[in-house]
């Protein structure tokens, strides 16, 4: 056996680095996990307050989940979870199953805004387009294949000038947000489109795409894809997804995004669920792009703290 | 003196024989039952595979399920506010395209290493080869989807203009990639189990390397070239998180190489996350898991009887 | 030679055999310009991103910045406790199927399942998972399930690799120690199992870089998108380097290129390292054997 003696040292290496780990961690009676699970909508801004308010509150751990609204809400049926994120609102059914299995009422907090804007590619001529314009190229009633058939636009750099979707899964908020608002309730999406699985997906792929054209969160917008105006009403004004029409609501695509608890919340999930309304929390919904719930804040505190947070680090 | 050695071995073979030797067999006895019941795992998790995954299909399956309607509708809503619809064919189509496209690339190429590094080069380089194809096989399906989604998607856009860089060409050339290591170690494998005598035979018939190749080393090696190729598409088939990135996932029938697609497997990784469990949508990913299983299972059961076969003669 | 004239046949016979070799050759290398073109991109894209706080620090900024160090701690969770369980389970079975097994069809029927194990593809092993892990054990989604499932889904690996070394031990090892009154356990203990462990070793640090690299397989049994905390006990999620990679790649807007690259770097470079130390393990024993 003594040939493999040299092995030793790696073996070695490898549990220091296994044990080492353990000393790391924090111990058990020290802190107490959250668990907050849901919507991706929600996630990346749910990842940033957990990780900014472990900072304050060491006694708390906040894990964080996503796999979209359903999933939040299925694990809180289920009494899984502390915190269930959505980004649409319970459904009867849900917040019934979830008294019978708990026996708890479901509490409902609107912890921020979040509106979908339309985009293309910085290419794309397009300034805005209409809701009957969207069904047509998204709904599974509409026909709308090629960029012509939409005010005669051509674009530039785009094969054949052939509409690409850019869709989301089925099963995210967003996707059935953006159907049952815009498409329409009792309708479907039309197969074909490309179903990413995330908001970075969909935005690499429009801003490298030309002949493509996506939805997503008004908070990852970037400089390098153009979001479109949106017409809601046959000659109404195209309104641009910004944070004050957002929110005042004239920005026809926002909605509003829940976090669910079984019961009043208690204890640290009470403090926590406090400090996200609170101007810490705000500032960070801001910086990632979302709306602050106008519950709580004006547009004229929101436009405030957007200008003490330009250029600081979260 | 002599007596007095005998005798001590006598007591010593008696000792042997009354308690050493039973308590031997006992823990023969015992550690062969402990072994046969680790022999039995892998029938027992293979069992428990099909079990579980059928259990969980089970409600679709005995229920709403249509084997009409999962093969040859289009149409895949498994959300819906019109009506839910489970016609999984797209997805077995961009599961047959991706498939198709790797192996036209995979075959020639695996093959062709096949028979080099096994008929035609020398020792040294079919070390080196060996090692690099092993390294080659060792990179993480994930590793091949990010490449797929950083290196090959802009590619694709900007060398090939085409409009999507996500796509069954895509696909296929990281699947090809995927799968020529096993094309390559199980052919090499088949040639290598080619006894030399044939070689040996052929050559001194006055037939050349490449006629000694062609006319003899491949026929006799058919079997097991092609059992090779089966667990190549086999794998190709299965693989779940670099098509998952790289087929751009859209529910269509693929009308070009570089129409985008979605599979099988893909489906299932991108769904399930968020299907409620137990759900009529969970028990339909359940049951293209099983579909997949059947494949996989009977791509296999062929080219072990293939491998088999190739076995015997040698 | 010399006494055979070289006819035109067998001169353009020749030629032809030369270009097909070549053409070959041409094919063998096809093969290794985009592994290399792989490794330079990920390289110098990826290299930029690491240094000490990448490694050793948690995600920051809404996974933007920092550094990775629990998916990094993950995934040794995940690989050390599916070692746990796949290595005795594969040893046993090797064992039985080279040591005790006769060739017949139960025989052949563990050998099927043995194959079709290798073949089931990743995603049906998650549901597998979770299924019978996650909820019909009620294990969670915890790391437990997450590693069951790699575990199984990594026993043919270990069983395949241990037979190979256990039939490499010669006979005559065998009847040498039974002649000498050693039980049938007592021979695989103290002679079989040390001769072959080289090579049983070879398939469980392959086995190691499979569980590093997998993302399927865990995505539904045990990764969490973010903890802010290592996982203290196998009941707890844990991030992993593979489903992080995953995630920043697709998921999270804003992540800079030389982080994604980075983390894709640490994982190839993970694997990388384990399955050399495979091959040099391999090939040190090859030359190194006693018979």
């Amino acid at each position: 056996m003594k040939k493999f003696l040299f092995l030793n040292p790696i073996v070695f290496l490898m549990f220091f680095l296994l044990f080492g780990c353990f000393g790391l961690k924090k111990s058990p009676e020290d802190f107490l996990i959250i668990q907050n699970k849901g919507s991706d909508t929600l996630v990346n801004l749910a990842q940033v307050w957990a990780e900014n308010y472990g900072r304050i509150n060491s006694k708390v751990a906040i894990s964080v989940s996503g796999g979209g609204s359903g999933t939040g809400i299925a694990a809180l049926i289920n009494n899984q979870v502390d915190i269930a994120n959505s980004s649409r609102s319970i459904k009867e059914e849900e917040s019934k199953k979830a008294e019978q299995n708990s026996g708890k009422k479901v509490t409902e907090y609107v912890v921020a805004l979040d509106a979908l804007s339309v985009f293309v590619h910085p290419s794309n001529p397009l300034q805005g387009l209409s809701r009957t314009e969207l069904a047509c190229i998204f709904g599974s009633e509409g026909n709308c294949d090629n960029w012509s058939q939409i005010r005669n636009t051509v674009v530039p750099g785009c094969k054949n000038n052939k509409i690409i979707r850019v869709s989301r899964m089925s099963n995210s908020g967003t996707y059935q947000y953006f159907l049952e608002r815009v498409i329409g309730k009792k309708k479907d999406m039309r197969l074909g489109s490309m179903d990413l699985n995330g908001s970075k997906e969909s935005i690499d792929l429009v801003q490298n795409t030309p002949c493509a054209i996506g939805y997503t969160g008004m908070g990852y917008i970037n400089d390098h894809i153009k979001a479109l105006c949106v017409t809601w009403d046959e000659g109404g004004p195209c309104i641009p997804p910004t944070l004050e029409n957002a929110m005042n609501k004239t920005y026809p695509i926002t909605r509003e995004l829940f976090m669910y608890t079984l019961g009043e919340a208690e204890g640290e999930v009470k403090k926590y669920l406090e400090w996200i309304k609170g101007i810490d929390a705000t500032k960070l919904v801001i910086k990632m792009g979302y709306i602050p719930s106008p519950a709580y804040w004006s547009i004229e505190d929101v436009n405030r703290l957007k200008a003490q947070t330009q250029g600081q680090k979260l | 003196m002599m007596g007095k050695v005998i005798e001590e071995e006598k007591r010593q073979l008696s000792d042997y024989i009354k308690h050493y030797r039973p308590k031997q067999i006992l823990r023969d006895r015992i550690m062969e039952s402990i072994i046969f019941l680790g022999g039995l795992s892998a029938v027992i998790f293979t069992i428990g595979i099909f079990l579980f995954v059928i259990k969980e299909a089970w409600p679709f399956l005995s229920s709403r399920f249509s084997l009409m309607e999962f093969l040859t509708n289009i149409e895949w809503y498994p959300v819906s506010n019109v009506s839910v619809r489970y016609g999984a064919k797209a997805l077995f189509v961009g599961t047959a395209a991706v498939t198709i496209g790797s192996m036209v690339l995979a075959i020639p190429v695996g093959i062709g290493t096949a028979i080099f590094i096994s008929e035609f080069c020398g020792p040294k380089f079919k070390e080196v080869a060996k090692i690099l194809i092993e390294l080659l096989a060792s990179i993480p399906s994930v590793v091949w989807g990010f490449i797929a989604v950083m290196v090959m998607n802009p590619f694709i856009i900007n060398v090939l203009h085409e409009p999507v860089g996500l796509n069954v060409f895509n696909a296929s050339i990281i699947l090809a990639l995927m799968s020529i290591p096993m094309i390559v170690s199980i052919g090499e494998d088949a040639l290598r189990s080619v006894p030399d005598t044939y070689r040996e035979a052929a050559e001194s018939l006055g037939a050349t390397r490449l006629e000694v190749v062609i006319r003899v080393i491949i026929p006799a090696a058919k079997n097991g070239l092609i059992a090779a190729i089966l667990l190549g598409v086999g794998r190709a088939v299965g693989e779940t998180m670099a098509v998952l990135m790289a087929t751009g996932h859209s529910v269509a029938i693929p009308d070009s190489i570089f129409s985008p697609v979605r599979t099988l497997t893909a489906t299932v990784a991108a769904e399930m996350g968020e299907a409620p469990k137990g759900s009529e949508h969970y028990q339909t990913l359940f049951t293209i898991g099983l579909s997949l299983l059947l494949i996989t299972f009977s791509i296999n059961f062929i080219s072990d009887i293939l491998l088999r076969k190739s076995w015997k003669r040698k | 030679m010399s006494s055979f004239k070289s006819t035109e046949l067998l001169k353009s016979k020749v030629s032809k055999q030369k270009w097909v070799e070549s053409i070959l050759l041409v094919t063998t290398f096809a093969l290794f310009i985009p592994v290399a073109a792989i490794f330079l991109i990920l390289l110098i894209k990826g290299y930029p991103a690491i240094n000490l706080n990448f490694i050793f620090a948690g995600p920051s900024n809404g996974m933007t910045e920092g550094g990775i160090f629990p998916a990094i701690v993950g995934t040794f969770w995940l690989i050390f406790l599916s070692l746990f369980f796949t290595c005795p389970l594969g040893i046993l079975a090797a064992l039985y199927l080279n040591e005790y097994a006769r060739d017949n069809t139960f025989t052949r029927i563990i050998n099927l399942a043995i194959i079709n194990l290798a073949g089931v593809p990743s995603i049906v092993y998650s549901l597998f998972g979770l299924g019978a892990f996650v909820l019909f054990l009620k294990m969670g989604t915890s790391i437990l399930s997450a590693s069951l499932t790699l575990s199984v889904m990594n026993l043919p690996v270990i069983i395949t690799s241990t037979r190979e070394s256990l039939l490499a031990v010669p006979k005559s090892f065998r009847e040498a120690c039974w002649n000498v009154g050693a039980s049938k356990w007592q021979t695989l203990w103290y002679v079989v199992l040390p001769n072959s462990l080289p090579g049983i070793l070879t398939g469980v640090i392959f086995s190691v870089s499979r569980a590093a690299g997998e993302t399927a397989a865990i995505l539904f049994t045990g990764v969490a998108f973010y903890l802010p905390f290592l996982p203290e006990s196998i009941f707890d999620q844990c991030m992993a380097l593979s489903m992080h990679l995953y995630t920043i790649s697709t998921q999270v807007v804003g992540v800079p290129e030389s982080y994604t690259f980075g983390t894709a770097l640490v994982l190839i470079g993970l694997v990388l390292i384990v399955n050399t130390l495979s091959i040099v393990v391999r090939s040190y024993y090859r030359s190194h054997r006693k018979w």
